[in-house]
């Protein structure tokens, strides 16, 4: 029997039979719905991964074709190779350790069933995003997520701000796939598919590197990248979208949702092999994004948006791999960052839970002996973050700084850059644990985290060490990389720099033996704090520049400026009408007098036009 | 088998509801609900009789013999007027969403309408009649007078049983129709006097006048009377102000048959009418009426956000979504028509269902704005989920129809031209703004917890499911639609002879 369509659908059945039920189901119906239908998906994975790897061979599955006008027919259709293993895998592995942590995490919530609903909805989603074989039903998943993500970080719907974070995390993605869109009405008026191998293999065809087709086709398709991994310029929803339940950050907002334009760059990359141009974009962005994300990571207090901004800095990572050709390196960090953030997310949200919904660091601390799970899951996990030697974040960030460093060009300054995020990555995750699980306790924790909380941490906590060791079936999907050339001195620096900012860390978080108050109590250090602080202002930019005009101009237009015109017609002929009524006066003497000028004037007009 | 029979049936169906009345006040609902789907019975019977082969023939538009079904009876011999019905693919689409959405309108209006419900119930179907007649008619001026006709019970249903500025709301709806109409009647009028002095007789019937093919200045105003009376019932910006109010002050009832249907009698008549009769005019004409379309989906979509009242944000976006169905038409090719007929049935589905939300939200609560609602999620969870579908198929998330119909006509349009294209996209954008922040001003945020409201009960839960599986369907499994209008467009498209849209044939 054939379980490929079996993968997406588990999961969706079991939302739509959780939505329909609308919460009259009992609990341990649901969550043996909820997260059963994950983990029964994730064996279906399991199988088809192991037919995979024995032999190697592309599976194509048609179920049926969605529509067909003219050439234009695209299918619910699935291509499953050595990429889709890799992300199906991660996301009902992880998916499902997480379904199996919400468990316990929700347990109290009153809507338990429209959680793991919507929870479901999401993996069905992100599934189908991933295993289309053309780019319309990639779309579908890519929309799904979307709306999953809405409808999870609106979870909480009786507070507005939650409603307001929602809103935004669809919106600003929102821009990003309207440009992906019109890349795919690009793509399918000029090379007439958008099944995604027949088009790349139409583009290599008709196309060559460097042209404007190409060129402005894959720039829309980084638009909708960017949006739905939260990069830069279109990066602003993110830290917002940690409103949601912790779970629902770690699955969508980390491990999945996020890698979606790492996943969709991948895996159209020879469209983008053809536009070098757009490709270094990528890397730029990447960089960029990287950057400005760690340092405002270091400036955070709030746990849950320290972890959301370094996922925007991971993911910039991943971009830089991108944009510097080197595809595996990026699937293989989307693959470990995973595992330890999906860790992170998890552990944090642990605290969160056993401190009664406290978000901010600095009222922790010392929770190294209270709840011990936890303080490992979070010093893995911080140690894979920070790519520290023999952890699996170490594995692939090395990878992607190696392949930067070879970019001819522009290398060694995107190396350089990727090392000091490195050094910023370091410093912020070790701030992050010295803080909270080190010093005076601020907060007593009230409970423990109870074993379907404990063991995905355990699970994660191995994956983030081992991970780097797997081996993913990219090799046929990928041009491969070959780090040989590289300079010894290169390799030790990449190595050295995580080490150097733990020890920064521990001496100014922990230690204490590098004071730095009176650089961060001065005038310009708080203004700097504040800047980082508030993510560069960039919010209060898009704000002053987009949102306060759209709305001035709705509220200034809101009654129907159009109706202005209509009025003045009804307006002029009650005036004509009120006019004339009152020449109609009654009175004889003024008829006749009207009636003799009226003569004379036609006796004139005709005089003058007779002569 | 007979086309005549199926209006006989909703008419007499009217009269007997209004009668029904005098025997019990809750007969007339039923009587409605019978004759309807007496009327689908019916229909479906017509259908299987015809067999599958011929649904996919392709027909000549000029030619009443390759049509699924054609009747003529004389009427006015002298002036070449006769009672002449067909029927074709597109047609039928259109008919089986009319008598659809008339059972949805029906059951909303179940237990909001309690004043002289005969008399509503018979301007109802007397509606579905004036518009199954707007749909079959192929005789201008049969076509003409339902288009009329159509108007009055629409009419009397928003002066009736409208709300606090009905009588303002009616006789704006009826003056903006009338006065476009009117253009419209002239331009038949000079067609078929054209016709006169080309072939030697009077002759209203669709199938003579396609042959004329009048271009140059004649022509091109001719095509204009078709276009404005069209346009103002689409509507299309700038003509649209009517809209907002008659949706507002209409009972919901009302509302779900003007969104549903009647808007899209706008778009069938510039499918049908405008663009055939006048190929070469519409070719010229076709940049302005796309820029039109591109402006009513920005401009509807800004409107629809500046709204305080459910239901002006829902007649704003109606707008926002026929700027779609006129930029598909005038992009005119397969991929881009289709959509816009897609449109034409998602669009009707999807809106019929928020405006019954939005009498559900009135009848319960008593107002329209949104101010004062707020957490109704917590109160009426079923009601909650059920505008959140609505809402996010009305942003358009793939899967859903309304996805296909938008994504059809942006591919299409594309090929024609890219920059308005682009423009119009930005209505994705604009659409999820205002869907979304009507879902958090009325069902999210902070509830009122000891209001005691009912939320939605078996017979409305009924009709929302009706309308949830209908929109998957035509998101997932659109092609029995596609393949249903497939051969009318082709049709058209080889009649006219610009398979590859205006702009490209017009190079």
């Amino acid at each position: 029997m054939n379980l490929i369509p079996l993968i997406p659908a588990l999961p969706l059945f079991s939302a739509i039979l959780l939505i329909v039920s609308a919460g009259r189901l009992p609990r341990n119906l649901v969550a043996i719905l909820g997260a059963g239908s994950v983990g029964l998906s994730a064996l279906c994975v399991a199988s088809v991964a192991i037919g995979f790897l024995a032999n190697e061979q592309i599976i194509q599955i048609t179920l049926w074709t969605w529509m067909a006008v003219d050439n234009f027919t695209p299918g619910i259709a699935f291509y499953i190779d050595g990429l889709t293993i890799v992300m199906m895998s991660v996301i009902t592995g992880v998916g499902f350790l997480i379904h199996l942590y919400s468990l316990e995490f929700m347990n109290e919530d009153e809507s338990y069933s429209r959680y793991f609903a919507y929870m479901n909805l999401f993996v069905a989603a992100m599934l189908i995003l991933v295993m289309a074989d053309n780019l319309l039903l990639l779309y579908l998943g890519w929309e799904g997520v979307g709306v999953c993500s809405y409808l999870l970080v609106g979870f909480w719907y009786q507070d507005s701000d939650n409603g307001k974070a929602a809103r935004k995390a669809f919106v600003v993605t929102r821009v990003g796939d309207t440009a992906m869109a019109l890349g795919l009405f690009l793509l399918f008026t000029e090379l007439g598919t958008l099944h995604i191998q027949s088009m790349m293999e139409a583009a290599n065809a008709q196309w060559s590197v460097g042209d404007t087709l190409p060129l402005v086709a894959t720039a829309l398709l980084l638009g909708g990248a960017v949006g739905k991994s939260a990069q830069l310029p279109l990066h602003t929803w993110l830290p917002d979208a940690m409103a949601g339940p912790t779970p629902v950050s770690a699955l969508i907002h980390a491990a999945t949702m996020v890698t979606a334009g790492v996943y969709l760059i991948a895996r159209t990359h020879e469209l983008f092999l053809l536009a070098p141009a757009t490709l270094e974009a990528v890397a730029w962005v990447g960089l960029f994004t990287l950057l400005l994300a760690a340092f405002t990571a270091l400036a955070q207090n709030d746990i849950k948006r320290i972890l959301a901004y370094s996922t925007i800095s991971q993911i910039g990572y991943m971009f830089l791999a991108l944009g510097v050709g080197a595809f595996s390196a990026s699937v293989f960090h989307l693959m470990t960052h995973a595992f330890f953030k999906a860790l992170l997310f998890l552990a944090a949200g642990a605290v969160i839970h056993c401190l009664h919904h406290e978000h901010n660091i600095f009222r922790m601390g010392g929770l190294r002996t209270r709840i011990p799970v936890v303080f490992w899951s979070f010093m893995i996990g911080s140690a894979a973050l920070a790519a520290l030697p023999f952890t699996s974040g170490f594995y692939s960030k090395d990878a992607i700084l190696l392949s930067a460093w070879q970019q001819p060009g522009i290398g060694p300054w995107l190396w350089a850059g990727g090392l000091l995020g490195a050094l910023l990555t370091a410093i912020y995750s070790f701030r992050l644990v010295f803080i909270v699980f080190f010093g005076e306790a601020n907060t007593e924790p009230d409970k423990q985290p109870g074993w379907k909380m404990s063991i995905p941490l355990v699970i994660l906590c191995a994956a983030s060490v081992v991970g780097g060791w797997f081996v993913l079936p990219l090799s046929d999907v990928f041009p491969q990389a070959d780090h040989s050339g590289v300079n010894h001195t290169v390799e030790y620096v990449s190595i050295a720099t995580p080490v150097l900012g733990l020890l920064l860390a521990y001496l100014l978080f922990l230690g204490r033996q590098l004071d730095i108050t009176a650089i961060t109590e001065s005038n310009l250090g708080k203004a700097v704090q504040k800047f980082c602080f508030n993510g560069w202002q960039i919010d209060g930019l898009y704000h002053n520049l987009l949102v306060r005009p759209f709305k001035g101009l709705a509220h200034w237009w809101r009654n129907e400026p159009i109706d202005y015109i209509y009025n003045a017609i009804i307006a002029l002929s009650q005036w004509s009408h009120r006019g004339l009524s009152a020449l109609q006066t009654g009175e004889l003497r003024w008829y006749a007098t009207t009636m003799v000028f009226g003569l004379v004037l036609l006796t004139v007009v005709m005089l003058r036009n007779a002569s | 088998m007979s086309l005549s029979v199926l209006l006989m049936i909703l008419l007499l169906g009217g009269i007997a509801a209004w009668a029904s009345e005098r025997i019990n006040a809750d007969l007339p609902r039923w009587t409605s609900i019978a004759t309807i789907c007496i009327a689908i019975l019916y229909l479906l019977a017509t259908i299987n009789n015809l067999g599958i082969e011929n649904l996919k023939a392709i027909p000549d538009p000029a030619n009443s013999s390759s049509w699924l079904i054609h009747e003529k009876t004389q009427w006015i011999p002298r002036f070449g007027i006769a009672f002449e019905l067909a029927m074709d693919g597109l047609s039928l689409l259109l008919v089986t969403l009319t008598l659809f959405l008339g059972l949805v309108a029906v059951a909303s209006s179940w237990v909001e309408i309690q004043f002289k419900t005969g008399f509503f119930q018979a301007n109802i179907l007397w509606t579905l009649a004036g518009v199954t007649g707007v749909f079959l008619a192929l005789d201008l001026f049969l076509f003409f007078l339902f288009w009329e006709v159509m108007l009055i019970p629409m009419y009397l249903l928003i002066a009736i049983w409208g709300h606090e500025k009905k009588a303002y709301a009616a006789m704006k709806f009826f003056i903006f129709t009338q006065v476009s109409g009117l253009l419209m009647l002239l331009s038949i009028m000079v067609l078929v006097w054209q016709g006169n002095l080309a072939n030697g007789v009077y002759s209203f019937s669709y199938f003579d006048l396609l042959s004329l093919q009048l271009d140059g200045k004649l022509g091109f105003f001719l095509m204009l009377g078709f276009f404005a009376a069209f346009t103002v019932k689409l509507p299309a910006f700038p003509v649209h102000t009517w809209l907002p109010d008659a949706h507002t002050q209409a009972p919901t009832a009302g509302s779900v048959l003007l969104a549903g249907i009647l808007l899209k009698t706008g778009a069938y008549g510039l499918l049908r009418f405008a663009i055939p009769l006048f190929p070469e005019a519409s070719m010229k004409f076709a940049p302005i009426a796309m820029g039109l379309g591109a402006a009513g989906v920005i401009y509807g979509a800004i409107l629809a956000f500046a709204q305080s009242d459910f239901k002006r944000l829902v007649a704003y976006s109606s707008v926002s979504h026929m700027g779609f169905v006129l930029l598909g038409l005038y992009a005119w090719n397969s991929l881009a028509l289709q959509g816009a007929v897609m449109q034409m049935i998602a669009h009707g589905v999807s809106t019929a269902a928020l405006f019954m939300l939005a009498g559900a939200l009135q009848h319960r609560l008593h107002t329209r704005d949104m101010h004062q609602m707020g957490g109704l999620w917590y109160n009426m969870p079923r009601m909650g989920a059920c505008a959140m579908f609505f809402a996010i198929a009305s942003l358009g998330l793939p899967g859903l129809g309304n996805f296909v119909a938008e994504f059809l006509i942006l591919a299409g349009l594309f090929a024609v031209n890219p920059w308005i294209t682009a423009i119009a996209a930005l209505g994705l954008i604009t659409a999820a703004i205002y869907s979304l922040w009507m879902m958090q001003l009325t069902f999210q945020g902070e509830p009122d917890k000891d209001r005691e409201l009912q939320d939605f009960g078996f017979r409305e839960m009924g009709t929302m499911a009706g309308l949830v599986v209908a929109l998957i369907w035509l998101g997932l499994y659109p092609q029995p639609v596609l393949d249903l209008a497939q051969p009318v467009l082709d049709g058209l498209q080889t009649f006219i002879g610009t398979g590859s849209g205006f702009a490209g044939a017009g190079q």
